[in-house]
């Protein structure tokens, strides 16, 4: 006999992706205006989730909304594919969609990210979710975030090239180690997330779609793909990523990657790839990707890094 | 009496330049509110080009409100404000959009605080808080920043040598000279003083208003400074405007002010302080 149980949809504890669908609905269409205005900052209610705040709740809202049984699930902090937090992230999104995972830049359709783009040059159909501490790129030079907000409305963003001028008189050099202020589509100025500079330019006419989202702060923006994106720099002091001349990879050999330095008792440094999927490839001698930079440090966009220059103070 | 006309008729008497060129700041009617106060009560300022004019008053007279409406920093209630400057030439200033009149304030109009941590970035460096003002004009070329920051700060009488210092390891005075240096690194035709010299001790206050002086002789600015001293009043002022309760009670050129006040208060105030 059937009965009213065998009917009715099984209980669940959680709807699909954790988040109720009215969450999940307001997360798409925030992440359909940012894809619409590149670079600017949406307002959007962050939900609680059971990581807290501070902690990737801004890219993981972002990734549940997106994912779907189909997809496949990349997340890496730092580089690495098997942190305590990606690991944890990784196995909640799966646990939460049935999403299949891995480390895997080439296959993954929805990467979550802190702190960094891959090495391998990622391709049409992917995206990048970037967890975002902060999403003012004024914050450093205007406290009041009303007023931050009437800057960014006016375009008006003469003081930012205050804190490089800063950087230039003290170092000689743009220092600023990650989150570089880069002009969006020629309009709006974001910081990229806290990825180091070397990964900034990535983002400049890519193929793939970013998404970078601060759950904390509550807003999340978009570099949709083939978009202009230009890092700040002074006219005559051109905009340089990490020198890492020299450092080699102590387990793949590889040079003119993003490396991770290891200081040694002895007081000398040993690298290794941040990249920790692309590294698995090499020592497996799998085949890889084209990379973003190739063998010899070269970026794969032609004549967008210039030479060095040092100012004279 | 006949003789008296007959001396003046005789007498050849060149009128001053000022009274023949046209005013560079025409306020009228300037009134502001704040809630029940009324702060600025149909106050008129005209200022003519290369003049110094000393606005002075006790604390709360509405001088310091009057400073913030000509530097656009508030719209006033009512009343109008033209400078004569070709690009906004006969406008009221307070009808223009929030663009322009941000335009004609940054480029035109110069300003100097009694407190520095209104006017400066304290963790800055002394020369990035002067090559702001270029910044924010669309200047992106470091040299040309690094040379017009140079240039404001030797002019202001700052020392070279510590212009890559932040303006909170600084000494009041100093402070004060890169106030001066960012007001005057876009070449404004008027510079506004709220009480630059105020807190300042005897010695640095004479050589602030010395800096101060020979600024004011070389280029020929037009200075509107506002002060409750009556000793830096005297030292620059050309003509001197005298508030009280929001409203002007008295004006005229400074000798004659503060030598020969008429208004009760004016006189009040002039025997007070000599």
């Amino acid at each position: 006999m059937t009965t009213l149980s065998d009917l009715a949809q099984p209980r669940q504890d959680y709807s699909y992706g954790f988040m109720d669908a009215y969450a999940k609905r307001e997360l798409r269409r925030r992440i359909l205006k940012a894809i619409a205005i590149p670079g600017y900052q949406v307002p959007y209610a962050s939900r609680e989730l059971p990581i807290a705040r501070g902690w990737g709740t801004g890219g993981l809202q972002v990734t549940l909304s997106l994912v779907g049984p189909e997809s496949v699930v990349k997340v890496i902090d730092q580089g690495a594919d098997d942190s305590v937090n990606a690991a944890n992230l990784r196995r909640f999104i799966t646990r939460m969609s049935g999403a299949e995972t891995t480390t895997d830049t080439l296959k993954a359709t929805i990467l979550q990210s802190r702190h960094r783009i891959p090495e391998e040059v990622m391709q049409e159909g992917q995206a990048l979710v970037l967890q975002v501490p902060d999403p003012e790129p004024l914050r450093g030079v205007t406290a009041d975030m009303s007023k931050a907000h009437q800057l960014h409305a006016d375009s008006d963003y003469g003081q930012m090239w205050l804190l490089l001028y800063e950087q230039l008189v003290r170092y000689r050099q743009y220092i600023q180690g990650a989150s570089y202020p880069s002009l969006v589509n020629g309009l709006y100025i974001i910081s990229p997330s806290p990825i180091p500079r070397w990964d900034t330019p990535k983002l400049h006419q890519a193929a793939h779609l970013t998404l970078l989202s601060a759950g904390r702060e509550k807003r999340l923006y978009a570099v949709p793909p083939y978009t202009d994106v230009y890092p700040l720099e002074f006219s005559d002091v051109p905009f340089q990523v990490e020198d890492q001349q020299g450092w080699v990879c102590k387990t793949t050999g590889v040079q003119n990657k993003f490396m991770n330095e290891l200081p040694q008792e002895d007081g000398t440094s040993q690298y290794e790839l941040s990249d920790s999927g692309y590294a698995e490839k090499l020592v497996k001698n799998e085949a890889v990707g084209a990379t973003y930079y190739d063998d010899q440090g070269d970026f794969y966009y032609d004549g967008y890094l210039k030479p060095p220059v040092q100012p004279s103070l | 009496m006949m003789a008296i006309s007959n001396h003046q008729s005789n007498h050849r008497f060149d009128a001053p330049r000022l009274v023949n060129a046209s005013p560079l700041v025409q306020a009228v009617g300037l009134s502001k509110r704040y809630g029940a106060i009324e702060a600025v009560t149909g106050v008129n300022v005209e200022a003519y080009p290369g003049e110094v004019l000393g606005i002075v008053g006790e604390s709360g007279s509405g001088k310091s409100t009057v400073l913030r409406l000509l530097n656009l920093e508030e719209m006033p209630d009512s009343g109008t404000y033209t400078l004569d400057i070709p690009s906004v030439l006969g406008e009221d200033l307070y009808q223009l959009d929030r663009f322009a009149r941000r335009e004609v304030q940054i480029l035109n109009i110069g300003v100097v605080y009694q407190n520095p941590h209104l006017g400066l970035r304290m963790r800055f460096t002394s020369s990035g808080n002067v090559a702001e003002r270029l910044l924010i004009t669309g200047e992106r070329t470091f040299a040309t920043l690094r040379q017009a920051a140079r240039d404001s700060l030797a002019i202001s009488e700052f020392p070279l040598n510590r212009m890559d210092d932040p303006p909170r390891v600084l000494s009041g005075g100093m402070q004060q000279r890169v106030q001066l240096a960012k007001a005057l690194a876009l070449k404004p035709a008027l510079l506004l003083l709220d009480e630059p010299t105020t807190g300042l001790d005897v010695s640095v206050q004479a050589l602030v208003l010395d800096t101060l002086k020979r600024l004011q002789r070389e280029r020929r600015m037009t200075i509107i400074l506002v002060s409750h001293d009556l000793g830096v009043i005297r030292t620059l002022a050309d003509r001197v405007m005298v508030m009280r309760h929001g409203r002007v009670v008295e004006q005229g050129l400074t000798d004659q002010i503060l030598e020969d006040p008429q208004d009760a208060y004016t006189q009040q105030l002039v025997h007070a302080k000599l």
